[in-house]
């Protein structure tokens, strides 16, 4: 077969189809991770228009542009945008676009779950800006404070709009880090070791893990907060044995990892672009992934520093103090890393290093207000002040746009295959950085000064009106800056010339393709040995083309990438990726109308919608597999693989334990909060516990016991379908009894959940193990069927295996919350 | 307003603070751009040494700066805790949107609430105990000390001296809604005299 042949072939199979359908069907991960990307650009100019406004409010003293209820509005959303619109998404393309590439796969480990949450995103993100329109956005601040945001002081739609539409968002953030953990743990080119990866995609991975563990205490966070605004259980009043600051340890606790879920893939960027541009390796690989681990353990233990002035006690936070300072090593790690790089090569002064440039000015300067902030004596001061407004910038800006924008310059040729044009983005650079610079240097000058942040305007006498007026100043010419850029990228794409094939001469693989890339990426996947191939074999690129890699022969219309051992990505077995499909678009579309009638207080409508959402991700789920097995196949290079279905350790497999670790961690974390309230919060012990009465409890333990060992002989091999059916039913059977027992339980035996925290808090766990038995229920049901269809043999057992994972589960968090919930009853 | 102008003694000393971390930031600042920038035209060059990089720069470094900027930190913030002392006056500081009510308190005895104002005698240690009725906010006074949240269903407790009579502005620090720009008030702290007069008339 010839390279064009191979192509034509090739794109068959893997393009998304023709006009509206297709665009709206597209699953590749090309197409997905270019839509994030460009939505999250213009997300980052709405957030950034938004930015405008406030300079402009804030020019000058007694300010009449906007009022108070408006800027409040501005100043939140600005915030809101920039950080969950904006960043998150934007990281979550980038991995989607590039992961695939580098790593020698065709595409992510689940192509309609990207789209799912893609489309998500783009609901979510729609209502909130909706709202924005409306007059009726978040006004609360980006961290949404209780009892602030709690019905009696904002009784409007103001603050259901942000946690419906930030949680929607965040469904797609969650697919996206399993995705994205698969994706590099199991999808790699064949001979791949994980410590001979690309940084990015070790950056990517971590990061991919931070946000598994750190998003679910904001969204348990926020479920609890939407709850109490709608039904008045009374999580965070302090009257009814709540407590205002456990929502502020539920969103640090998610919100201070979320500061390096950003920085860490921008630094990812930066220790990819900069070895290239410095033409050397990068120094101290090893130490760079030490660092990253290092930074994301520690990035747990520091949310509290965004609490210094809440009374807690001072040794406590001594002890938070050290571990937000210690942060500064992993961080000084990769700083000096990066120089070293540099003195190691021979440096160019193109774009992307210049951007890189920006990035070590304006970030070790954020740093380094960074390490002060953490000294607990002068956070007093300086904390809620324009001051720590400042220093939030520098890091974000600098550990997140600077590299971004060297990430641009680096990779557009990549994404539109023509060839820069220097000199306006040069120009582009010097105007973001010193406008940059201006606005909010001037910014930790008048914090100090005392002007607090989110004041919509100050007196004359105060004497911060030359510093402002600079500040808003500096930020318009960062605006004309921004305005460059997306100049020089506009004329880059419609003018530019054609690119040749690797532009800046660099080792990674995404590189080994055509420009810009074809949908199935490599005609034939090629063996790695380390993280930078091409500058070992720099005609790999051809070579792939023409067919000598794995799985180069097209066959029955299958979208084939290989899977390996996740430590030295030895070969274990070919995925057969689904292929385009309106499902997710479907599916996020019933998600959205979930979350709008709880937006709009139509509450006999959710449930409707669970269940189309439910039916949808049946036939999700339905519509993959085969019903025979195919024993082990060609993959060319003389390798014979099974598929899939018939290996071990599947891509759904390990997408389901990813999924229960971070459901694990909401549960952990609401735990968390029961045992918080019960230790910190006034009004406890509660005026009444639960029913003491063991029975229900008991009889779903014993039930919930026999449905695990069910679903175990399930699974096991060898088995005739009819056991197995037979096993999968009584295991049904007995997770219907024991909802049945936890609905009893809920209806006569929690206290009204209105009448206080604790009532609230038990009533929430015994939802929490309700719903996941109801889940589990629904998974051994859909094994049964899928039993009966034929989808299930001895060789064929992950669907079993899957099943019996949650079954599991349920069991635990049913056993835990029984335990916790019964047990100090019984002993009062 | 300015943290830097402070007018008593815990001011001063996170003032202190900061000009020491400002100096030891610009410094820290000026040599890492300088290495930056050197590498753009060092002469020799050659496989980089992880020594020097990573263990030297990249990690003994930063952990000595850290080590002793953190136990001076903490001494700082020992001394500005509420410790006993013979001839502390206790304030409450009600938060509320959007004002700031203010009493003295003696034992169970509360004076009558001042909005707005806080009355304090100068040169004597003063505990603010700071509360809210609604929502969050924060007591500010940043020529006296740092600020202390006022959280509903909590008593935090914030000492303040201020060193000479005068009025000190303070404001609300946590956002509180609608009205938290102008949810400010001043602190006069008075002469021995001044504050005998001002006891006699409140009690
Ligand atoms: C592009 C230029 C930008 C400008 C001129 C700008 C300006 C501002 C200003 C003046 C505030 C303070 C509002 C106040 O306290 O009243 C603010 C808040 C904030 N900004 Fe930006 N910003 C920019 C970019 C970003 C970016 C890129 C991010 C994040 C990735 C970001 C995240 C935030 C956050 C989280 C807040 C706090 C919002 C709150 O207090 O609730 N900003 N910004
Ligand atoms: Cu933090
Ligand atoms: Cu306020």
């Amino acid at each position: 077969m010839t390279a064009l042949r191979r192509h034509r072939a090739l794109h068959a199979i893997w393009d998304r189809g023709p006009g509206w359908r297709g665009a709206l069907a597209t699953v590749n991960h090309t197409d997905i991770g270019r839509r994030f990307i460009v939505t999250a650009f213009v997300f980052f100019c709405i957030g950034g228009v938004l930015a405008m406004l406030i300079r402009t409010q804030l020019a000058t003293p007694g300010s009449a542009f906007v009022g108070p209820a408006i800027y409040n509005q501005i100043f939140t959303m600005h915030g809101s945008i920039m950080m969950f619109l904006f960043a998150i998404p934007m990281i979550e393309g980038l991995a989607f676009y590039m992961l695939p590439k580098l790593l020698g796969g065709r595409d992510m480990a689940y192509p309609r779950l990207s789209a799912f949450g893609y489309w998500c995103y783009l609901f979510g993100g729609t209502i909130l800006v909706l709202a924005l329109l409306f007059g009726v956005a978040p006004d609360g601040g980006w961290f949404m404070y209780t009892p602030l945001s709690s019905k009696t002081y904002t009784p409007g739609i103001n603050a259901d709009i942000w946690l419906i539409g930030v949680t929607f968002v965040e469904v797609s953030a969650m697919a996206a880090a399993i995705e994205i953990m698969v994706s590099v743990l199991k999808l790699r080119a064949p001979g791949l070791r994980i410590d001979q990866m690309p940084l990015f995609a070790w950056y990517l991975l971590v990061t991919a893990l931070m946000m598994l563990i750190g998003f679910p205490p904001l969204i348990l966070g926020s479920i609890l907060l939407e709850i109490e605004r709608a039904f008045d259980w009374p999580f965070f009043d302090p009257n009814r044995g709540g407590d205002p600051l456990l929502w502020q340890h539920l969103f640090w606790l998610f919100g201070h990892p979320e500061v390096y879920i950003i920085f860490l893939p921008a630094a990812g960027v930066v220790s990819t672009v900069l070895p290239v541009m410095a033409r050397s390796r990068i120094v101290g690989y090893g130490w760079i992934i030490a660092a990253i681990l290092a930074l994301a353990i520690l990035s747990f233990g520091l949310w509290v520093h965004h609490m210094f002035a809440t009374g807690i006690p001072h040794m406590a936070l001594g002890f938070f103090s050290a571990a937000s300072a210690l942060v500064a090593i992993p961080t000084g790690i990769q700083i000096f890393a990066w120089i070293g790089t540099i003195w190691a090569g021979r440096p160019e002064l193109k774009l992307p290093m210049l951007h890189i440039f920006g990035f070590f000015v304006v970030f070790i300067i954020g740093g380094l207000t960074g390490v002060m902030l953490a000294m607990v004596p002068f956070n007093w001061q300086a904390h809620d002040t324009a001051f720590v407004t400042a220093h939030l910038h520098y890091v974000l800006v600098g550990g997140f746009i600077f590299p971004m924008l060297a990430g641009a310059a680096y990779w557009l040729p990549h994404f539109t295959g023509r060839r820069p044009i220097e000199r306006l983005g040069k120009a582009a650079f010097w105007l973001i950085f010193i406008g940059f610079n201006l606005t909010f240097f001037m910014m930790h000058m008048v914090g100090l000064l005392g002007q607090p942040r989110r004041v919509y305007s100050y007196p004359e006498a105060m004497g911060w009106t030359w510093y402002n007026l600079l500040a808003s100043f500096g930020s318009f010419i960062m605006a004309f800056g921004f305005a460059l850029f997306a100049l020089d990228v506009a004329m880059q794409v419609f003018l530019g010339r054609r690119s040749q094939r690797n532009p800046w001469r660099a080792g990674t693989l995404e590189w080994a393709m055509l420009l810009p890339p074809p949908t199935y990426n490599f005609a034939s996947l090629p063996r790695v040995a380390d993280h930078d191939p091409l500058a070992a074999d720099p005609d790999l690129a051809t070579a792939l083309a023409r067919g000598e890699g794995y799985l180069a022969e097209p066959r029955h219309g299958w979208r084939e990438t290989l899977a390996g051992d996740m430590l030295t990505g030895r070969p274990e077995y070919i995925v057969l990726l689904p292929g385009n499909s309106l499902l997710p678009l479907v599916m996020a579309i019933m998600t959205g109308g979930f979350f709008l009638s709880i937006l709009g207080g139509v509450y006999v409508l959710a449930p409707v919608f669970l269940v189309a959402v439910a039916a949808c991700g049946w036939r999700w789920a339905w519509r993959v597999g085969q019903r025979e097995d195919l024993g082990a196949i060609d993959a060319g290079c003389d390798l014979v693989l099974p598929i899939h279905g018939e290996a071990p350790g599947s891509p759904g497999y390990w997408g389901s334990v990813l999924a229960i670790v971070a459901d694990g961690t909401l549960f952990a974390t609401l735990v968390f909060g029961y045992a918080y309230l019960w230790t910190i919060a006034s009004g406890w012990p509660p005026p009444q516990l639960i029913a003491a009465t063991p029975f229900a409890a008991g009889l779903s333990v014993i039930a919930l016991a026999a449905a695990s060992l069910a679903g175990r002989r399930a699974g096991a091999v060898p088995a005739t379908a009819a056991t197995r059916r037979i096993a999968l039913g009584i295991g049904s059977a007995a997770q219907l009894a024991a909802l049945a027992a936890l609905v009893f339980e809920i209806a006569t035996a929690v206290p009204p959940p209105a009448s206080h925290a604790y009532a609230a808090t038990v009533m929430v766990l015994f939802a929490y193990a309700a719903v996941h038995v109801a889940l589990a229920l629904l998974l051994m049901v859909f094994a049964w069927n899928r039993v009966g269809a034929g989808f299930v043999s001895d060789r064929r057992t992950a669907e079993l295996r899957v099943a019996a994972m949650w079954q599991d589960y349920a069991a635990v968090v049913t056993l835990v919350v029984l335990l916790v919930t019964k047990v100090p009853a019984m002993l009062s | 307003m300015s943290t830097l102008a402070p007018g008593g003694p815990a001011a001063a000393a996170i003032a202190d603070l900061w000009w020491f971390m400002l100096a030891g930031a610009v410094a820290i600042f000026a040599g890492t751009m300088a290495l930056f920038l050197m590498a753009f035209r060092a002469q020799a060059r050659g496989p980089a040494s992880t020594r020097l990089w990573i263990m030297g720069l990249g990690i003994a470094f930063p952990t000595t700066v850290l080590v002793s900027l953190l136990v001076y930190g903490l001494l700082v913030g020992e001394r500005l805790q509420a410790s006993a002392a013979p001839d502390v006056v206790e304030v409450e500081a009600m938060g509320r949107q959007w004002e700031w009510g203010f009493r003295q308190v003696q034992g169970d005895r509360r004076g009558a609430e001042t909005v707005g104002v806080l009355h304090i005698p100068a040169g004597r240690p003063v505990d603010v105990l700071v509360r809210s009725e609604d929502v969050i906010h924060s007591f500010w006074v940043p020529m006296l000390a740092g600020k202390m949240d006022a959280i509903p269903g909590k008593t935090n407790r914030l000492r303040l001296l201020a060193s000479r009579p005068g009025r000190y502005a303070g404001a609300c620090a946590e956002f509180c809604g609608i009205g938290h720009t102008g949810n400010r008030f001043f602190v006069v702290a008075h002469d021995p005299a001044s504050w005998a007069r001002l006891a006699q008339g409140t009690s």
